[in-house]
């Protein structure tokens, strides 16, 4: 434990203060400190996350009747493909890693900064880039890109919109993805401080690092996919069309080969994330530590497996579905270990019910509908049923939004004291919570519903039965819209006028509680010696 | 257990040695996206690959596979010599290494435009005319003697800015990360070639 | 760890190294002279998997390296030859 009260201290100047070699503006443009490039991340990731929730918005305005209703149906494809290539590409899969994997990572593990902080940066520049790009292909010459976000072949190679804008964009995405999966492997195999060893690490850098493995070993696989389908359309390669002896499900396979694992890099950390409040807002340690470490490795390897899911009713062999379906089942396992020991954790703990925990808890009840809902997608019979209908839609947005985007707002109420230095309005955040839970059930749950009825994802039309769900959908839309402003709203005052936080406002036991809040620039006046195991509350460590 | 967090020169180059491992490990998976779609394509067009496969000069891709095995020898001996502060020496062996990456690169030109001469290229008149598994043959060649020449190129200018940096004494005995970390990356280089050449060359 | 120095390949151990590889290379060349269809794949990718695991542990040191990295390593290939075989149990099986 860390004794700030040494005599002689030098009085610590935060690192939202602090004045390196770049001062001002320039400090944070070419700063190289993980804390700050977490904020830039941050704070771009806020910006998108509302255009692509504008974007969903104007979707679900459209759905709330049949027939066109503010949009005709090639305005409703460009809109879907650029919420998903926005949402998936630009928010959901760097976020955790880009924000909290950078704010926390190397203050958890006891250093002062990630490996490569130089080529922190330029990930983050990277990932800028590809965002503009993005955004670019609504507006240059040909039109908004109308594949979908998965650019399924052999449409992505013959239509005449901004297609390649998009692949590059996604592109260098990637690339931005793959450095930072760099960054954090290094800097955890090289960086722990004395003392720290695997078994001694807390368990959001064990998730982060099981992401950081997909990140690497995944995406230069879709990265060569992408850059494919750029050569079908410019040089008519023909690996994926049929005229000239291509086949357009190796696109799939290749495409799905990356995409499946990018959804283990968006919910690994999430689940990472919830196992450090669990324990902290029960007072008590982690519930199966070692069962935690070993099911996030377990998922990142299996999940590289499973992509054909996908694929069922795309012409793909009997062998391959049930071996697919079968991983698949298999997957499930190690996830279902850990809502087991997050359940066992808060078991007889000293239950403290902020919204941290809050968030955390409703993070298990939305993700299990979503894992749930994956089983039936998961099993061949039934996918036949759901597959490409809203039930699919609904089932990644619970997982998704409800898994991963709720753990991310609980990650930012467990650690906006530490990262600003303030606290929230607690009543307000409650309240915003409420809306959130409220709204994005009555947007989500009636999805499933018509999906096996038979509504098909990606239409801007539908059959008159299943206007009053899509009406509800579109209300709870809206309630979950008003709900996200709210809680962003009462962040946002926190950060510039709430009350100063104290260094450890939770009572937790993991290092960033042994720093002030805000951190100073290199965390740690003197790099700690590690000498037990992680989450030993109640030895008086953590007043 | 202190010892680890010596902010030696050492520590640091083992670190930035294991970055740059990783990172290879991403350029073998972005090379092996293509390996799989001619595993796919070769498996089911076995024959007409076999016979696109006599277009290519396998005199030509021998000679390229000797000079980067050779290239691979001289960089690694850069190192070495590096090691034992033998600078002179080093700075030669990059300047062969990169000798051996033009003789390449000059090999691939020629390679190339004799082949646009017979209008044998991705969307040409001329190769729409052809079995679809020689199209696909064709179309997965130059992907991936592309990609690959990228990647000589970048190698390439990786080498030329560690031989300035040697030149200048940033690089040397006690400092030579940037020299192990442009060897490694040159040998990806060659990996790939090793077996692009008999997939490409040698099914005949 | 800090204090163990690391190995320095000499010379004459990487001119032996290259003389194997060209001769692996003059091997799989001559291969393919004889008529053996199928084998033909099998062989041509065995004398390349040799190739490469003999730049890999020579040129590129990791003969030399950690336990870490070489498991990382050949975890990396294993991952690959597995993923092209879940995608051949599609197309073999269609």
């Amino acid at each position: 434990m860390i004794n700030m009260d040494k005599p002689g201290n030098t009085p610590y100047v935060s690192y939202l203060k602090h004045e390196g070699k770049y001062k001002g503006l320039l400090g944070w443009l070419l700063t190289t400190d993980h804390k700050r490039i977490g904020l830039l991340y941050l704070y771009a990731i806020i910006v998108f996350f509302f255009v692509g929730a504008i974007l969903g918005l104007l979707m679900r305005i459209e759905l709330i009747a049949p027939g066109q209703t503010i949009m005709g149906p090639q305005t409703y494809n460009g809109l879907f493909t650029i919420h998903g290539i926005i949402m998936i590409f630009v928010i959901v899969i760097p976020a955790l890693p880009a924000v909290f994997g950078n704010f926390f990572l190397p203050i958890l593990i006891g250093a002062r900064d990630v490996a490569f902080p130089r080529l922190n940066l330029f990930s983050f520049y990277l990932y800028i880039l590809g965002a503009i790009l993005g955004v670019l292909s609504q507006f240059a010459g040909s039109g908004p890109p109308d594949t979908g976000w998965t650019f399924y072949v052999p449409y992505s190679a013959q239509s005449s919109t901004n297609v390649i804008y998009a692949l590059v964009a996604a592109f260098i995405l990637g690339f931005s993805s793959i450095l930072t999966g760099i960054n954090f492997i290094v800097t955890i195999h090289r960086l722990r401080a004395p003392g720290m060893s695997w078994f001694r690490m807390p368990l959001f850098p064990w998730a982060i690092y099981a992401t950081a493995w997909i990140q690497v070993l995944a995406t230069p696989i879709v990265g060569i996919t992408l850059l494919m389908v750029i050569a079908e359309r410019v040089l008519h390669i023909g690996f994926f069309d049929p005229a000239l002896g291509g086949d357009p499900v190796l696109f799939q396979h290749l495409f799905w080969i990356y995409s499946h694992p990018a959804v283990y890099i968006m919910i690994l950390p999430a689940m990472g994330i919830v196992t450090e409040i669990f324990p902290t807002f029960s007072q008590k340690p982690v519930f199966g530590y070692g069962a935690i470490a070993m099911s996030s490795l377990a998922i990142a390897f299996v999940g590289y497996f499973v992509w054909g899911h996908h694929m069922f009713t795309s012409g793909t062999s009997y062998a391959s579905r049930w071996v697919f379906s079968f991983l698949t089942f298999i997957v499930a396992v190690p996830s279902a270990i850990k809502v087991f020991n997050w359940i066992s954790t808060m078991y007889g703990g000293s239950i403290d019910l902020k919204p941290p925990l809050l968030y955390a808890i409703s993070f298990i009840f939305l993700f299990m509908i979503g894992g749930f809902t994956g089983l039936t997608l998961g099993s061949l019979a039934t996918n036949i049923q759901v597959h490409a209908t809203s039930f699919v839609v609904a089932h990644f947005h619970y997982i998704i939004f409800g898994g991963m985007g709720f753990a991310t707002f609980a990650g930012i109420h467990y650690w906006f004291p530490k990262m600003f230095g303030r606290m929230y309005n607690n009543k307000v955040a409650n309240i915003a919570w409420g809306i959130n839970f409220v709204g994005f059930n009555l947007l989500y749950f009636p999805q499933f519903i018509i999906g096996i009825q038979g509504m098909p994802r990606r239409y801007f039309d539908y059959l008159p039965q299943f206007q009053p769900a899509q009406v509800i959908s579109t209300i709870g839309g809206f309630i979950l819209f008003s709900g996200l402003v709210l809680m962003l709203v009462n962040l946002m005052k926190a950060a510039r006028k709430g009350e100063p936080a104290p260094a450890n406002p939770w009572k937790g036991v993991t290092l960033e509680w042994q720093i002030p809040s805000p951190p100073p620039h290199e965390n740690f006046e003197e790099i700690p010696e590690i000498k037990t195991k992680p989450y030993l509350f109640g030895t008086g460590n953590n007043e | 257990m202190t010892e680890h967090h010596i902010e030696s020169e050492q520590f640091n180059q083992e670190t930035g040695k294991l970055g740059m491992w990783i990172f290879l490990l991403t350029e073998l998976f972005l090379f092996g996206g293509l390996f799989l779609v001619y595993a796919v394509f070769r498996a089911q067009h076995s024959q007409e690959f076999h016979s696109a496969a006599l277009e290519l000069n396998s005199f030509i891709g021998t000679l390229n596979t000797v000079f980067l095995l050779t290239s691979s020898m001289t960089v690694a001996m850069s190192l070495t010599a590096i090691q034992k502060n033998r600078p002179g020496l080093a700075l030669f062996l990059v300047f062969t290494t990169l000798l051996f990456a033009a003789l390449f690169m000059m090999n691939k030109y020629f390679e190339w435009t004799h082949k646009f001469e017979y209008h044998i290229f991705p969307g040409s008149p001329v190769l729409k005319n052809l079995p679809r598994g020689e199209l696909l043959f064709f179309g997965l060649y130059y992907m991936m003697t592309g990609l690959h020449a990228l990647h000589v190129l970048v190698g390439m200018v990786l080498l030329s800015v560690t031989f300035v940096k040697i030149k200048k004494g940033i690089v040397h005995q006690g400092h030579y990360l940037l020299l192990e970390n442009s060897a490694l990356y040159w040998h990806l280089v060659d990996l790939i070639w090793i077996f692009l050449f008999p997939l490409l060359y040698l099914i005949t | 760890m800090t204090g163990h120095k690391p190995h320095i390949s000499s010379f004459s151990s990487l001119a032996t190294v290259l003389v194997i590889l060209l001769l692996l290379t003059t091997l799989s060349v001559a291969v393919t002279s004889y008529h053996l269809g199928a084998f033909a794949v099998a062989i041509a990718l065995i004398i390349a998997s040799i190739k490469v695991a003999t730049v890999i542990t020579q040129f590129m040191h990791m003969k030399f390296e950690s336990l870490f990295l070489k498991l990382m390593i050949s975890g990396v290939f294993v991952i690959f030859a597995l993923v092209i075989v879940i995608t051949f149990i599609d197309y073999y099986f269609r």
